[in-house]
């Protein structure tokens, strides 16, 4: 055998286990939920088909595209008062912390909860704010209220709450790198042509550190827009999100048609997000060097 | 002429040590002033503390007669060139040239036509909307140098601006630095570690040495009259020798490294017999000739063994073993191809001569 045969050979035995996984676990899997999603429902099951009624009814029924509504509504909450807590602190770590140790200390502190079960961390904001919680225990004692409120759990409010501290890891950290990627010298630059420290950040420290903002938000909003376990356990009746809504389908409703439909509509809302936001970093990509 | 910048017992000390140790320095307005040392020598501390980018522990800054000391950067009337030239990526050339005047407010036309001056100043007109990523190292220079005079600032600071570019650009944009200062009459204040760009670009030079100035002269009376052999081997090159005063005459004063005698004119500077000393001969003031060749009568005459040859281009170095420590060096200027030269080959006896004029003493066991 020729040496660019051998080779092309060994390339191709690299690639085969990556390439064969992808197939059989994320390709095949969607192939099937595209099937689904044109099939009728027909009591008890279901019977393979061709028809758009699916689709038809998410956007025809209240009940389907108000909950896609909300999810929608919910993620940008979450992404943005995750936004507008994790820039100043990234803000902090990278420009007034001194200290390389406490600003890895930080830094690390911020990051660590993604090691700790997310069950666990959904849960404790449910033991915060819960009629026998933190708060309410609190406002009993000091004479506040005569007795505990609900006003803190089970709404939209308790979760943005939630869903913010458990994804805020994931804005923090690219607006961190950003940040740390623009040349002091820049800022220096800008101070040393007259331009005092608001609009320097307005002009040189904000815009350069947009690619970190951009990937913060495209993570907190697709992964809140798929979160389906803070709903559960601190949503309450108004507060169910779309992966509710297509777990139930694929559950207790036995409507998988229905459910693979509305997957169908997530994945295409998902990606969309992601490839709008790689566009935008793209076009804005700059040489920091 | 008045002092532009003006600064006494400047001090700044980073986690205990201190970088700048009690630094005072005026320069004169219109002056080309350069702080030359090697690296952590505080040369670009001392700078940083003008622009207002740290602010000293004890001291005080002075510019155009006014306090700035406490003042931050952006208020000062100076302006720097940075070493990594630290141009606005997200803008175009004309958009960081005019920054500083947009953010000022001052009116758009007004801006356009300074951008144009100040890039007409440095010739690069053609590039006003290019994006600094799309331009060379020299480009980029320029843009800087404009960005920085456009607002006509009392002061231009530059830090090591050229130290980023090859050998035949750096060399061309010292002349072309040199012209621009004529031209602007702005005082520039410059700092690098390349004794060959504060030699050719400045009125006058400051040596810095562990955060202190060590010697500030005109270029010329540093290098042939250096204070310390500090000075002396950092500007140029010169052969140290460590001797001790073996004779003392009327003008003269003779010092001896093992079996060799050096004698120097005394200039003034009185030394005891039997001191220890430092002697010091720069390499292209001292003669190579032949060991049976004469040499003037009152130049000293060292004898030796070749021992390489190191070609230069226009000058040949010649290392000779005079039986110290390290051998004695001595630059030939080649007037003729280096294969027209009679090199002495390595081995070869040879006679060194130097004229007493040229050898400057230092009292020894001072630090180096």
């Amino acid at each position: 055998m020729k040496l660019a045969q051998r080779r092309r050979l060994a390339i191709l035995g690299v690639l085969m286990p990556p390439l064969l996984w992808t197939l059989v676990f994320m390709i095949v899997p969607y192939a099937i939920m595209f099937t689904y999603s044109f099939w009728t429902k027909k009591f008890p099951t279901f019977v393979p088909d061709f028809q758009f009624g699916n689709y038809a009814l998410l956007f025809a029924d209240p009940q389907y595209y108000q909950v896609l509504l909300r999810t929608l509504k919910i993620a940008l909450l979450v992404s943005i008062a995750a936004l507008l807590l994790a820039y100043p602190l990234a803000y902090f770590l990278v420009f007034k912390v001194r200290s390389p140790r406490l600003r890895l200390g930080i830094y690390m502190a911020t990051v660590v909860p993604l090691w700790v079960s997310y069950l666990l961390r959904a849960y404790t904001w449910k033991t915060i704010l819960g009629s026998e919680g933190v708060i309410n225990s609190f406002l009993v004692w000091s004479g506040v209220l005569a007795q505990p409120t609900d006003l803190f759990l089970y709404n939209q409010f308790s979760m943005v709450l939630t869903l913010t501290y458990i994804f805020i890891p994931f804005m923090v950290m690219p607006i961190y790198t950003a940040l740390e990627k623009i040349p002091r010298s820049l800022i220096e630059a800008s101070k040393d042509l007259g331009v005092a420290r608001l609009p320097t950040f307005v002009m040189i420290t904000l815009p350069l550190s947009v690619p970190g903002i951009l990937a913060g938000f495209t993570f907190t909003f697709c992964l809140t827009f798929g979160d389906f376990v803070a709903p559960f356990l601190v949503g309450g009746p108004n507060g169910s999100m779309i992966a509710n809504t297509v777990q139930t389908q694929f559950g207790t409703a036995l409507n998988w048609p229905l459910g693979a439909a509305l997957s169908i509509v997530m994945l295409a809302i998902v990606l969309s997000i992601i490839s709008l936001s790689d566009r935008f970093e793209r076009a804005g990509r700059l040489d920091l060097a | 002429m008045a002092n532009i910048i003006e600064i006494s017992h400047l001090t700044k000390s980073f986690g205990g040590a201190a970088v700048v140790n009690d630094v005072s320095l005026a320069v004169r307005e219109g002056e080309f002033v350069t702080l030359l040392g090697p690296s952590g020598c505080g040369k670009t501390t001392t700078l940083r503390l003008i622009a207002g980018f740290e602010y000293p522990d004890v001291g005080t800054v002075l510019v155009g007669g006014e306090d700035v000391t406490d003042l931050p950067p952006y208020r000062r009337p100076v302006n720097t060139v940075f070493q990594d030239y630290a141009l606005f990526p997200h803008m175009t050339v004309a958009q960081n040239v005019g920054y500083g005047l947009r953010i000022a407010g001052v009116a758009r036309v007004d801006i356009a036509r300074r951008v144009g001056e100040a890039l007409r100043m440095v010739d690069l007109l053609d590039k006003i909307q290019a994006m600094p990523a799309e331009l060379s190292g020299g480009q980029r220079q320029r843009v800087a140098l404009a960005r920085a005079i456009i607002r006509q600032p009392k002061v231009l600071l530059l830090d090591e601006p050229l130290s980023a570019l090859d050998v035949k650009l750096r060399e061309a944009m010292q002349v072309e630095l040199k012209h621009l200062h004529n031209r602007l009459g702005i005082t520039f204040l410059l700092v690098t570690h390349d004794q060959k760009e504060a030699l050719v670009m400045s009125d006058r030079v400051l040596v810095m040495d562990a955060g202190r100035i060590v010697q500030a002269g005109r270029p010329a009376d540093l290098y042939d009259r250096p204070a310390s052999p500090y000075v002396a081997d950092f500007l140029g090159s010169s052969n140290l020798l460590e001797a001790t005063v073996a004779a003392i005459e009327s003008d003269r004063i003779v010092a001896a490294a093992r079996s060799a005698r050096i004698a120097a004119l005394s200039n003034g500077v009185r030394f005891q017999l039997g001191e220890r000393v430092l002697v010091a001969v720069r390499p292209e003031k001292a003669l190579l000739v032949a060991l049976e060749a004469d040499l003037p009568g009152h130049f000293n005459r060292l004898e030796g063994t070749v021992i390489e040859n190191l070609f230069h281009g226009h000058t040949l170095r010649t290392g000779v073993d005079i039986g110290l420590a390290a051998p004695f060096v001595v630059d030939s200027q080649l007037q003729q191809a280096l294969s027209q030269t009679q090199a002495p080959a390595p081995g070869i006896r040879v006679a060194v001569g130097i004229d007493p004029a040229n050898v400057t003493l230092f009292p020894g066991e001072r630090g180096r």
